[in-house]
């Protein structure tokens, strides 16, 4: 593995599998009465999120804590980045005060990727992950989400699985194509043209995905489908002209459901816009629905990627 | 192919041959029951990777006399290993205790070679993160010395007297498919 986890490109499928077994371990530790590990006894690590985040920073803060790192939580809102301090300082700062690691999740695309740099000129080069950047990526959602599938269908190779939504403003769809390709599976995406990315089709031809308007004819063909959340703001964007019409021609709505093979399992990264972009009938669907299966997931992954970028020998050097 | 006489010197010589190991396991499988008055409660926790099969063959051959069956489970230690930090990250194996849990059993750790004692001070710490069970012994297929911590086994196929610089290489039929014990120059 990498020093840091800035994209998925960061891992390799070989990766990928560590992470799961490790993950694996790790989330037999959530049954468990005592759920600590002793594996970063005595290491910091700072959660810094310049985004509001309810389930990716707690899922980071409690994978923290059960491996036994102190972690602490410093949000944009009450920090001196509110005061003016530029993101470098803040960085440097926190980091002058001896931490091990540094997530981070931050509304501009490739932040993470320019604090791991400026970490490692001024010779403090300390793990740092990407909780989220921009519309670049979201490499843990990516992971916990093919986590969860594998664990559904046992290895993902010849898997065919379907991404729908806000593709344009969507790291969580970069960060998956990416992870789930790797992996074996084949992906169709599928969107408005108008939150179809501009360039997705050099893109799709470079890594091998699939493109498509048409939801109706896509879910009988998948084998799982990724349901992405709309975000309330762009409907004042001009990207589709009611939430109504976005909900029938690309919600997954009651009748849709009927479209899937029986059983195909239903995800969501969350959080959820019930009667948006989901039904509540497919997010509740008994044994279809993974949405909460991907909420214990990302703890266990988040513990594995955390132990094995700060648990051995190089994280201390 | 013909191996060099070099060749030939590092891969040591065979210590515990398939009947040695059988035997032993045999021995200390009677001693378990006999300790224990029976198999009731009895757990055999093997430590990651190789003392777990010896842990299931050591069941076998208990719940065979006693007729009764025996619980096994795995136990990895990773992350409770005090020179974590002087490795590049390992990847975890599995844990698995049956459903039941360690709580008031009777808890035979079972290990391939005790050395240092390192491993089994993670595994008892380890252990205690799991529940918290009656008893706790431990069996080891070697004893090879060298105890860096105030750790004994129990029961002990075999006491292997040996020098820092050598190494102790246990094969098991399930790991490496075949069953020996050689001593080699490191």
């Amino acid at each position: 593995m990498t020093r840091h986890l800035l994209s998925i490109d960061d891992v390799t499928a070989e990766d990928i599998g560590r992470l799961f077994e490790t993950a694996a371990e790790m989330h037999d530790v959530q049954r468990r009465e005592v759920k600590k590990l002793p594996a970063l006894r005595g290491r910091t690590v700072i959660n810094l999120f310049f985004e509001d985040s309810t389930r990716t920073r707690s899922s980071f803060e409690i994978a923290g804590k059960w491996l036994s790192a102190d972690v602490i939580n410093l949000s944009a809102k009450g920090s001196s980045t509110s005061k003016g301090e530029s993101l470098r300082d803040t960085v440097l700062t926190v980091t002058a005060m001896g931490i091990d690691g540094l997530v981070i999740r931050h509304s501009a695309s490739g932040a993470p990727g320019q604090v791991a740099g400026w970490l490692s000129q001024e010779d403090r080069s300390i793990p740092v992950i990407n909780a989220g950047d921009g519309m670049h990526e979201h490499p843990t959602q990516a992971l916990l989400d093919a986590y969860t599938l594998t664990r559904r269908f046992g290895s993902l190779e010849g898997r065919h699985i379907a991404i729908v939504g806000d593709l344009t403003h969507s790291r969580v769809f970069r960060s998956n194509v990416k992870s789930l390709t790797k992996l074996g599976a084949s992906v169709t995406v599928v969107a408005p043209p108008t939150l179809m990315p501009s360039g997705v089709g050099d893109w799709s031809k470079e890594a091998g995905f699939a493109t498509s308007y048409d939801l109706d004819a896509v879910l009988p063909e998948a084998d799982a489908v990724m349901m992405l959340r709309v975000q309330r703001e762009r409907m004042s964007g001009g990207y589709f002209p009611s939430a109504r019409e976005y909900t029938v021609g690309y919600g997954l709505t009651r009748s849709r459901l009927a479209l899937l093979r029986p059983g195909s399992p239903i995800l969501h990264p969350g959080p959820m816009n019930r009667g948006l972009e989901i039904s509540p009938e497919a997010a509740d669907a008994v044994d279809q629905s993974l949405i909460l299966d991907q909420v214990s997931a990302g703890v266990a992954v988040r513990m594995a990627v955390l132990y094995h970028l700060l648990a051995g020998e190089e994280a201390g050097a | 192919m013909t191996a060099t006489p070099d060749a030939l010197e590092s891969e040591g010589r065979v210590v515990l041959d398939a009947g040695d190991i059988a035997r032993a396991l045999t021995r200390i499988s009677h001693e378990i029951i006999e300790r224990n008055k029976g198999a009731e409660d009895l757990l055999l926790l093997g430590l990651q990777t190789r003392g777990v099969p010896l842990a299931r063959r050591i069941a076998a051959k208990v719940s065979e006399v006693e007729g009764t069956p025996v619980a096994t489970g795995s136990l990895d230690v990773t992350m409770y290993r005090d020179d974590l930090r002087s490795h590049p990250t390992r990847t975890p194996h599995r844990t698995e205790v049956p459903g039941g849990g360690i709580d008031g059993k009777t808890v035979v750790l079972v290990d391939d070679v005790l050395y240092s004692g390192r491993t089994i001070r993670a595994a008892l710490d380890a252990l205690s993160d799991l529940g918290r069970p009656a008893v706790v012994r431990l069996a080891v297929l070697v004893d090879r010395g060298h105890r860096e911590l105030p750790i004994r086994a129990d029961h002990v196929g075999k006491n292997l007297p040996t020098a820092r610089t050598e190494r102790v290489r246990l094969h098991l039929v399930e790991t490496d498919g075949e069953d020996e014990v050689r001593i080699t120059e490191s």
